[in-house]
């Protein structure tokens, strides 16, 4: 009888595979279905590349007009040349998603809050968060306009479009990207609003950090008090050097904003200590506060060839696989080269035969609560101008893995959507009802601006094209071939009166709405000054002559903008060669004003003989953020230390976490006056201590801190600050850790612990183009090619590639050119 | 077939062979190697741990064969990422080691489960 041994080898088979073809629980995460992952034929191992990999290929497609030829340089970057314009624009979707298909889905997702749908029920606040901030709402309203009045843009996204669902198309299944085959799910075709959800991610990447700001000011506010608030908190900055030069004459102001009458009680000095807050929801990592860049333009009477070189790095989140993807694209009408978004057409940040240029975050505010009254639960009606006024309900359907469909109804008012309520809310919003304004609602045609750029001639057409720009703010720098240089701070801004959305703001009238958006003339502008030079590191753009509120200082870091100008102020004969070593440079202009000022207040004769020791490395220090110093990170601990004595008393009081001052301001208060208010620890009642004592305080426990980094031997500036390029997953093993490079926050070489430069590029503008550039990744997205992070170490090094922008039949005879992929008509 | 030296290496072939060429039509389930394991089984008669060793060679050398292949081609770059997210510190060996063991078992319990069957 054998009936018994077939059933339980068949029942040990059965379990065996389906075991095998599950998804296991670990911890809080789920391993890949193991067997399939496994599998040489379908799983992971079809993603290991070949490391002599041809990518020669011809590739027929019927969307295509004409014949598009696709040659790749060692590096991996394509060269297009098409025929047409549409046809690059089908072939750049093609390549984005050919390199880097699964980052676009993954950062997509992310946007339009359908993480959930992956990654099951987890990450469902996430996905709230998004979808109620009006993400999704957002790309709809541009993706109708582009539809409706915009026949060019909507043929160039049709194009992309389809060029990434070609490629998809003859994708077979076990050729998908790896990690589609970790988190067990499929690629989904592509489609126009995917584009669009993308750039509301850039948007929200960098003007998005006034969604978690301003509950959190309004918060510190409330627990301080308005004066308290205002000291810490300062909006004066004695050390500004703004991107137009001081004394420049603006143009007349036609907007005059009032603050209401009643702000002053109703808005500044109102303060609501209630803290109730029920099944809190977890929002999503609040946009990097060091979100900026660095550009700046030289003209040629500053350069050895007489020729102006334009610079741009913009420091955001390091990923891997990285944001920008290098592409050469050249039709009849223009031939481009440098940076594009995997997820958009065109390039964002590069080249082409008559300019270049660059951005920098604005980091201008555009994005505001607004508190309301709901006359019930159902939230059908709020209060507002002394009536009831009717909202409109969004259904938002969010998938979860593995479980029911949640669904969102949010409330719409005239002011915008219902971001937090009774149903949504976080220990900063306090179970307020808030709607929130942003301008990334609006429908924009950020597209078409790059569109246009890609295309500009001269200095007319770069105005022409920022014209369209609105959301996020921008600082464009531009410079021509024919010696024009211009910086120009564009976007939707909002003419405020002076402090108006830096906290939440009454809703329940019309009197705290904006009173109107600042015309595209009197947006900060400077064309070809007489010192040579136009730069911008987010730091204001203006003094205190122009007439609008730009919001809080702390949105503008303040140092590296002084370190650049100072720097290209000294600098004339300037080659490519130098402007490299600038945008690497190390220099801590910070420590350079905050140690003389530290110092006033060290009595070194107090001091243990540990502390006294650090201070002297502190001093002997070269100021340089070099990765192997150590007295960078002497000074930062001691610094550190030194300001949560002066303030971390009052702000540790607080139920909720609150913004801490920037460090600007104790600075600047060293430099005023060594009496400073805030210096006293309120925790004890029997003495005032002045601003003296807390800096041995600070230094005291400093050194307790440096001895145990010393023993861990993290004293030196790249083992402290472990820069690492991180997956989009956060997965170790797919990242770049422990990186060894200077730089840090304040410094122009601007890479902190998972942020910096990331991507950089220096044009010098002489009749053959010379350029040079590198972002911190590599072409291709596969973790299991070896262009996955071919640049990362070059990057670290402070080291760039000379890009190779060559017409055709140069770039084809081109020692670096290496394959050829040829697009015809089907 | 009633020589039994010439079955053994007939059946290790045939489901080595099968295995493989179902894997070029990957519209089917990565599984599919043990339904052919299971009908080579079925068809040639073996003592049911003969057959659980014939199917589980001619899988598991596949398997491990196509994994050393690739892994050499890509010098050990993604398995090495690979063996470091799943706990086997880095070691590419391991990982391969695995995967041939994966297939191993498998194609075995299935070859088993068919001549269990045969004779039920």
């Amino acid at each position: 009888m054998r009936l018994l041994p077939f059933l339980a080898s068949a029942i040990v088979t059965v379990s065996l595979v389906s075991v095998l073809n599950t998804q296991l629980p670990v911890g809080a995460s789920k391993t890949p279905k193991l067997g399939y992952f496994l599998s040489p034929q379908q799983g992971f191992w079809k993603n290991a590349e070949k490391l002599n990999t041809n990518f020669d290929a011809s590739i027929l497609a019927e969307n295509l007009k004409g014949k598009v030829d696709v040659y790749m340089d060692d590096r991996l970057v394509p060269h297009i040349y098409a025929d047409n314009d549409e046809d690059v624009y089908f072939v750049q979707g093609y390549l984005h998603a050919q390199f880097r298909l699964w980052q676009m889905d993954f950062q997509t997702r992310v946007a339009a809050g359908r993480l959930s749908e992956i990654a099951g029920a987890d990450k469902l606040s996430i996905d709230k968060f998004f979808r109620r901030l009006g993400m999704v709402y957002g790309a709809e309203q541009t993706e109708r306009m582009i539809n409706e009045t915009n026949p060019v843009m909507k043929a160039t996204v049709d194009a992309y479009t389809a060029g990434v669902n070609a490629y998809m198309k003859q994708l077979s299944p076990e050729n998908i990207p790896f990690e589609y085959k970790l988190m067990n799910y499929q690629p989904e075709e592509w489609t126009a609003k995917k584009t669009y959800l993308f750039l509301m991610f850039m948007s929200y990447d960098l003007t998005g950090r006034s969604a978690a700001a301003d509950l959190q000011l309004t918060n510190t506010r409330d627990y301080l008090g308005y004066d308290l608030f205002d000291k810490l908190y300062t909006n004066q900055q004695d050390s500004l050097d703004p991107i137009i030069p001081r004394g420049t004459e603006f143009a007349t102001a036609s907007l005059h904003p009032v603050a209401p009458a009643n702000a002053d009680m109703a808005y500044l000095h109102k303060t609501d200590s209630t803290v109730s807050v029920n099944n809190v929801s977890e929002a999503p990592a609040t946009p990097d506060k060091n979100n900026g860049s660095n550009n700046w333009a030289v003209s040629g009477t500053k350069t050895k060839s007489g020729r102006p070189i334009l610079c741009s790095d913009p420091h955001l989140g390091l990923n891997l696989p990285s944001l920008w993807y290098e592409v050469q694209i050249t039709t009849p009408t223009h031939s481009t080269y440098g940076a594009s978004f995997p997820g958009s057409p065109a390039v964002i940040i590069g080249f082409n035969d008559s300019l270049a240029w660059g951005v920098t975050n604005a980091g201008r505010d555009v994005l505001d609560y607004y508190e309301l009254k709901f006359k019930d639960s159902t939230q059908n009606e709020y209060w507002y101008n002394g009536a009831w006024k009717a909202t409109t309900k969004r259904t938002e359907t969010i998938k979860v893995k593995d479980s029911a469909d949640v669904v969102e109804e949010i409330a719409m008012t005239h002011w915008g959507p219902v971001m937090y309520d009774a149903h949504y809310q976080n220990p900063q919003s306090k179970g307020r009802n808030l709607a929130v304004k942003w301008t990334a609602h609006e429908a924009s045609t950020g597209v078409e601006t790059f569109y246009q750029l890609n295309r500009a001639k001269n200095t007319d057409d770069y105005l022409k094209a920022i014209a369209l720009w609105k959301c996020p703010g921008q600082n464009f720098v531009m410079a021509t071939k024919t010696g024009d240089i211009a910086i120009k701070q564009q976007g939707t801004f909002v003419a405020r009166w002076d402090r108006q959305g830096d906290f939440i703001m009454p809703g329940e009238d019309s009197s705290y709405a904006w009173q109107g958006l600042i015309p595209n003339e009197e947006n900060p502008f400077i064309k070809n000054p007489e010192r040579g030079f136009v730069s911008s590191a987010n730091q204001k753009s203006v003094d205190a002559t122009y007439p609008y509120y730009l919001g809080t200082a702390s949105s503008f870091p303040l140092y590296r903008g002084i370190s650049v100008n100072k720097q290209l102020a000294n600098m004339s004969n300037i080659t490519a060669e130098d402007m490299q070593a600038l945008q690497t440079n190390n220099y801590n202009v910070f420590a350079a004003m905050a140690i003389p000022a530290l110092m006033k207040s060290v009595q070194m004769e107090s001091l243990s003989a540990e502390a006294k020791n650090m201070v002297n490395k502190m001093n002997q220090w070269d100021l340089y953020n070099q990765p192997n110093s150590e007295g960078i990170t002497v000074f930062k601990v001691i610094w550190d230390s030194v300001e949560n004595a002066v303030w971390g008393d009052e702000l540790a009081g607080s139920p909720i976490p609150l913004t801490k001052p920037e460090s600007y301001v104790l600075v600047e208060q060293m430099l005023r006056d060594s009496n400073f208010s805030v210096a006293d620890d309120i925790t004890t009642t029997n003495k005032v201590e002045t601003l003296k004592d807390q800096v041995l305080v600070g230094i005291e426990k400093a050194s307790l801190k440096l001895a145990a980094l010393e023993k861990e031997h993290k004293l030196v500036w790249s083992a402290f600050k472990a820069t690492r390029v991180l997956h989009l997953t956060k997965t170790d093993a797919l990242s770049r850790l422990n990186l060894p490079i200077g730089g840090g926050v304040n410094i122009i070489n601007a890479t902190t612990e998972n942020h910096g430069p990331s991507w950089r590029m220096v044009v010098h503008l002489t009749d053959e183009i010379e350029a040079y550039g590198l972002y911190p990744g590599g072409q291709s997205g596969n973790p299991g090619s070896p262009y996955y992070d071919s640049f990362v170490d070059t990057w670290a090094a402070g080291k760039y590639y000379r890009l190779l922008f060559l017409p055709k039949e140069k770039l084809k005879a081109n020692e670096h050119t290496k394959w050829h992929i040829q697009f015809s008509k089907a | 077939m009633k020589n039994n030296t010439f079955k053994i290496p007939v059946s290790i072939l045939l489901s080595a062979i099968a295995c493989f060429a179902i894997g070029l039509y990957t519209v089917l389930p990565w599984w599919s190697f043990m339904v052919t394991n299971f009908l080579i089984a079925l068809a040639i008669p073996q003592k049911p741990w003969v057959s659980f060793l014939t199917g589980a060679l001619g899988v598991g050398a596949i398997w491990t064969g196509l994994a050393t292949g690739i892994d050499m081609a890509n010098n050990h770059l993604l398995s090495t990422k690979v063996a470091n997210i799943l706990p086997l510190h880095g070691s590419y060996v391991l990982l391969i080691l695995i995967t041939g063991i994966v297939g191993f078992l498998l194609g075995g319990m299935s070859s088993l489960t068919a001549s269990y069957l045969r004779k039920a």
